[in-house]
């Protein structure tokens, strides 16, 4: 069985309020993945449709999305896990072409979260977590992830202001990117300002500028077999590994909190079928939901030891000039985080940056790159290791 | 005329708002209402679980019994939340936070009597049935 490979990536612009319906929106991203792959609809042989439910009113998008991307008669998968659900929609894409089901399978993330307010948003997403016995004490995705960040503080003497970097260097690069939410600097000096709204308490010990921005979105990943994939692409970039993980819902069933275990779970499986370690990696996207996400990741995934991330940042490792450069798009925080858009978004940027494609944020000569994202508060973890 | 059928949604009171009403261990919220915060052990394999579960995962028997969650367990995180989701509003601001009992973690709210600088990760806490001023029932986390 020959490999598989990404010939085409596309995004919309991740906007604050999308101005048309969630079909709409989702031929945004598609379009832009279908001229960058220069295919035709007659090409693709399946859709695989991903997002997070609750947020619209349709039931059932997939065959909503199949008919207004003109992919009908093919067949159409929904996928969810929620913030992480495109990841797994190219883990799906992934299986069906390496079964010889299809040939070329086109994922399309979407999240309108826009449609309902942010205390209604918080409120969905909190439910992301355990209904029965958490959402009734009020939860919330920026209060977990801030118990994670205390544990965190408590055991590796990390601070508030090390977070704090991350969502600088965040800035630093949504300001080049023009399909970033939030293209606006943030300076550290805003942190230690506590008039400013960066610096303004959300859960603690998180603040709003620890948090990723609310968007609307769309992203589309086109996926292929070797075959078909040396036919219709010029610069196929090819899927080295994959790793995929789940653990209890209710943080009572969990046993760590200075990390999430299924980004390490899923970290070692893609290092393990790809043949690399972390030492192998040349940019990564991760999954930067809250400041403290993207500290822990360097630490899952083995890019800093574990309570050494902050070192990493510190030291602006991670900063596109750095020797493991992470988010240089971004990220969520500033490019904003469509929920079931942002893996198809993380692994379009990691997809232009091997092919040398990524313009102001450019990572020199980019062999083989790493996407991490998860869904829920470490609930779902996906790693994709890909090459040229 | 049919007899009206009889709905057991005794899980409705449980938390500020409760997106559960029927669920097999709504005996919960009895032991609550009198005071107790109980998980349930596995009759069979002799697993322990909190939050309870009427079915055990490692041997598929569904013959539970009830524990009392009892003692103190050590706070290992939390966090105090100055924006709600909706419906929680009234209620800010409020800490949640995790005790670990050793055999089980108990994931819950810390009472807000409780003075933010007396709370430190490592604490020695217990666990308290609480009613809430709407009505509605849950537990919240004291200084041992």
């Amino acid at each position: 069985m020959g490999k598989v490979a990404i010939i085409g990536v596309g995004q919309s612009t991740f906007v604050r309020s999308y101005p048309g319906s969630i079909r709409e929106l989702a031929f945004d991203g598609f379009k832009d993945a279908m001229a960058d792959a220069q295919i035709t609809t007659r090409d693709i042989g399946a859709s695989v449709i991903c997002s997070a439910p609750e947020y619209d009113k349709q039931r059932s998008p997939a065959g909503v999305f199949a008919e207004y991307l003109g992919l009908n008669p093919q067949p159409t998968f929904y996928v969810e896990s929620l913030c992480s659900s495109s990841s797994m929609g190219v883990r799906l894409a992934y299986s069906l072409v390496k079964a010889g089901l299809h040939d070329v399978v086109a994922v399309v993330g979407f999240q309108k979260m826009s449609e309902i307010s942010s205390s209604e948003s918080q409120e969905r997403m909190g439910r992301g977590a355990d209904i029965q016995w958490e959402s009734p004490f009020g939860t919330m995705m920026p209060a977990y992830y801030a118990m994670y960040a205390r544990a965190h503080m408590e055991k590796y003497g990390t601070t508030p202001d090390d977070l704090a970097l991350i969502r600088v260097k965040a800035a630093t690069y949504g300001q080049l990117n023009d399909r970033a939410v939030y293209r606006k600097p943030v300076t550290f000096d805003m942190f230690a300002d506590p008039a400013n709204r960066m610096a303004g308490p959300v859960a603690s010990p998180l603040r709003v500028g620890d948090c990723c921005a609310n968007a609307d979105g769309s992203s589309c990943i086109i996926v292929a077999g070797e075959e078909k994939a040396k036919a219709l692409c010029r610069k196929p970039v090819w899927i080295m590994g994959l790793g995929a993980a789940t653990t209890s819902v209710n943080l009572a069933g969990r046993d760590v909190f200075t990390g999430l275990t299924v980004a390490q779970q899923a970290g070692q499986q893609a290092y393990a079928m790809a043949g690399v370690g972390a030492g192998d990696i040349d940019v990564a996207e991760v999954h930067d939901c809250f400041t403290i996400a993207e500290m822990m990741a360097y630490e899952d995934l083995g890019f800093a030891k574990p309570g050494e991330g902050k070192e990493l940042i510190q030291s602006k490792e991670t900063y596109k000039e750095g020797s493991i450069p992470v988010n240089v798009d971004g990220g969520l925080l500033s490019k904003g985080h469509p929920i079931g858009a942002t893996g198809g978004s993380q692994i379009r940027t990691v997809v232009l940056q091997l092919r040398g494609e990524a313009g102001d944020i450019q990572v020199k000569d980019p062999a083989i790159g790493l996407v991490h994202n998860i869904g829920g508060v470490g609930l779902y973890g996906n790693v994709t290791i890909l090459g040229r | 005329m049919g007899k009206v059928r009889e709905v057991d949604d005794r899980f409705k009171k449980f938390g500020t708002v409760s997106f559960t009403s029927i669920t097999k261990i709504n005996d919960f919220v009895d032991y609550l209402e009198n005071g107790k915060i109980n998980g349930t052990r596995c009759k069979t394999c002799g697993l322990v679980f909190f939050p309870p579960r009427a079915d055990c995962y490692q041997c598929l028997s569904d013959n539970m019994q009830w524990f009392e969650v009892s003692g103190t367990g050590k706070l290992i995180s939390y966090s105090k939340l100055e924006y709600a989701p909706i419906g929680f509003q009234d209620d800010v601001p409020y800490s949640i936070a995790l005790l670990d009992y050793g055999d089980y973690k108990v994931f819950g709210r810390i009472d807000r009597d409780l003075p933010d600088e007396d709370i430190k990760v490592g604490m020695q806490m217990k666990t308290a049935a609480n009613t809430l001023p709407n009505g509605q029932l849950n537990y919240v986390f004291q200084k041992a």
